[in-house]
């Protein structure tokens, strides 16, 4: 569970989070709005890349902003990034122990719970391989194998499906949605994809210039005029 | 994908070692073997010592490798901490009656206490504000050793006695007193070093690093402390630089502030990159092109002064089309000749 209260981040005179309140219980839950809408904003902020002007954000009782950044990775704050990251150098098994080894889990689970995230994610490429000689559809599945690996409490989804064909799409959608059973984290999905996150996430907020506009049962959110008006630019 | 995870079990994957990899040691251990027993049986003393400058500098660039190409921190300052670790092992040498090896190893931590003191606050930098900073450095270095001077047999902090008329050689341990056996010494210690580097590339270290060098937001966010690494970074690479410093003193005998200008340390850089960052190999091979191709040019009566416009021009040709350098870029064109010669060569082929 996570519950952001009175949230805001400035940067000099632009306001990206305006005060943004709500909680997410449990599940996977989506985050959507236009761009520019403080999404990835409000992922950074939770991840420890920016600082809040105000507001708290307790996650599963945990004051999250009193943490370091490498801190709250380690707590179990995970992510994936909407350029997506997986290190190129590194095998498919190293991305995913590196994030073990730096948690606070110990060593005697390690190969289990890399290679349980790695079959979870369904990656189809050696544990060895090198990420770098991968797709692009692997390497988002290794960033979110990252994610899940060990014992997360939230999971950060950034537009994990951008640039993705159908077919992967919706391979990906079967993993989010196998987040929260697998692993017992709070998954959040931000995305453009209103299928994506439809097939995902049974409760969604909508975020519009740093506002939080809407929040509920997805479909219900999806049929919102303050949303669609958001989405359409219709006045 | 099942297939694909049941092939590699859990207890095999990261520990197996694969043929290529077991003839690359093999490569390796008879290149290290010919080295050390015959290489320095079919050269003149001349050559003996320009290698023994060769062991000394790869372990330099092997540092500075570590920082470019592991962990992303460009530094313009490495000659300035070999300065440091031969000045620390000058005086110990001087000063004391300790073991060659306790001396290189104090040589190295002390130079490492230096290098994190100096890394603290560069290390908030990155880039070219990094590299600038570490210039800087590197000259203020060359100011305060032209001051102080090399410990020369003196007395006190300094040990430098500018009266002195008969100014005593640096030593050497009795095992390596003459230019053969200093030089077999030069390369072992160079061999730890380099496995030093590859136990920490091969494990929690060097996986932080890759994390680090391609996105410092993706190694926060797996939880690594960016910060102590890069810092774990500099710290390594002042240790190996002033391991080398100290290999250095005994090889020279002598040390003058004049051996240590500021601008070798970008040389020193450009030969890195035109070795290859990302290959331990690439520090041989820089070491080689730094040290061992100006004693070659000297010997041929040509000025080595033209080696800065080679490695002006070596390194725009790496940057633009090979970034792994030559130790990746070599083996991949020769082959490419072979491959090109065969299908000339085929029977039936035109042209």
């Amino acid at each position: 569970m996570i519950e952001v209260d009175g949230l805001t981040v400035r940067y000099g005179g632009v306001t990206s989070l305006d005060a943004m309140s709500l909680t997410f219980d449990q599940g996977t839950c989506g985050l959507i709005g236009p761009n520019g809408a403080g999404k990835t904003t409000f992922f950074n902020v939770l991840s420890g890349f920016v600082r809040p002007a105000a507001g708290t954000v307790r996650a599963f009782g945990v004051d999250l902003l009193s943490m370091a950044h490498f801190r709250r990775a380690r707590w179990g704050v995970r992510r994936t990034f909407q350029t997506e990251q997986a290190i190129e150098e590194l095998s498919v098994f190293d991305n995913v122990a590196m994030v073990h080894e730096h948690s606070r889990l110990g060593g005697a689970s390690r190969r289990r719970d890399v290679l349980d995230a790695i079959a979870f994610t369904g990656i189809d490429a050696a544990p060895e391989a090198k990420v770098g000689t991968l797709g692009a559809g692997q390497r988002r599945l290794v960033e979110v194998a990252r994610a899940v690996v060990g014992r997360p409490h939230l999971v950060l989804l950034d537009e994990p499906a951008a640039g993705l064909p159908e077919e992967e799409t919706s391979h990906l959608a079967e993993v989010i949605r196998g987040i929260p059973e697998h692993t017992g984290a709070l998954a959040i999905l931000v995305d453009h994809d209103m299928s994506l996150v439809s097939a995902c996430c049974a409760t969604t907020a909508v975020l519009d210039f740093g506002r939080l506009i809407a929040s509920g049962p997805t479909a219900a959110v999806l049929r919102d005029d303050a949303v669609i008006r958001a989405y359409l630019g219709v006045a | 994908m099942r297939a694909t995870l049941e092939r590699a079990s859990p207890a095999r994957i990261g520990r197996q070692t694969s043929r290529p990899q077991l003839v690359k040691a093999g490569v390796t251990a008879a290149i290290l073997l010919f080295v050390l027993l015959a290489l320095p049986q079919l050269m003149s003393l001349y050559y003996v010592d320009t290698m023994t400058q060769v062991a000394v500098y790869s372990m330099v660039t092997l540092a500075l490798g570590l920082l470019v190409g592991r962990v992303g921190l460009v530094s313009l300052g490495q000659v300035a901490v070999l300065a440091i670790g031969a000045w620390v092992a000058a005086r110990l040498l001087f000063a004391t009656s300790q073991p060659y090896p306790l001396v290189l190893l104090e040589a190295g931590l002390i130079t490492m206490v230096g290098g994190v003191l100096i890394g603290l606050p560069a290390l908030r930098l990155r880039g070219l504000y990094l590299a600038l900073i570490t210039l800087m450095f590197a000259g203020a270095i060359t100011v305060v050793l032209a001051t102080v001077n090399f410990p020369n047999g003196g007395h006190g902090f300094t040990g430098y006695n500018g009266s002195l008329l008969h100014i005593p050689p640096i030593r050497r341990p009795s095992i390596a007193a003459s230019d053969p056996a200093y030089f077999r010494y030069s390369v072992i210690v160079a061999i730890l070093m380099f496995a030093l580097v590859l136990a920490h590339i091969k494990t929690k270290p060097g996986r932080a690093w890759a994390a680090i060098r391609q996105s410092e937001p993706a190694a926060l966010a797996a939880g690594i402390n960016t910060w102590l690494y890069k810092l774990w970074a500099f710290a390594l690479a002042a240790f190996i630089t002033g391991v080398a410093g100290g290999v250095l003193a005994g090889a020279v005998h002598y040390l003058y502030s004049i051996d240590f200008p500021t601008q070798d340390s970008i040389t020193l850089l450009a030969v890195t990159l035109m070795g290859g960052v990302y290959s331990l190999w690439g520090a041989v091979i820089a070491a080689l092109l730094s040290q061992f191709l100006p004693a070659l040019l000297n010997n041929w009566g040509v000025s080595a002064d033209w080696l800065i416009i080679l490695f002006g021009l070596g390194v725009l040709q790496v940057l633009t089309t090979a970034p792994a350098g030559l130790v990746d870029q070599v083996p991949r064109d020769l082959a490419r000749l072979g491959r090109f010669l065969r299908g000339r060569l085929k029977p039936g082929s035109t042209g």
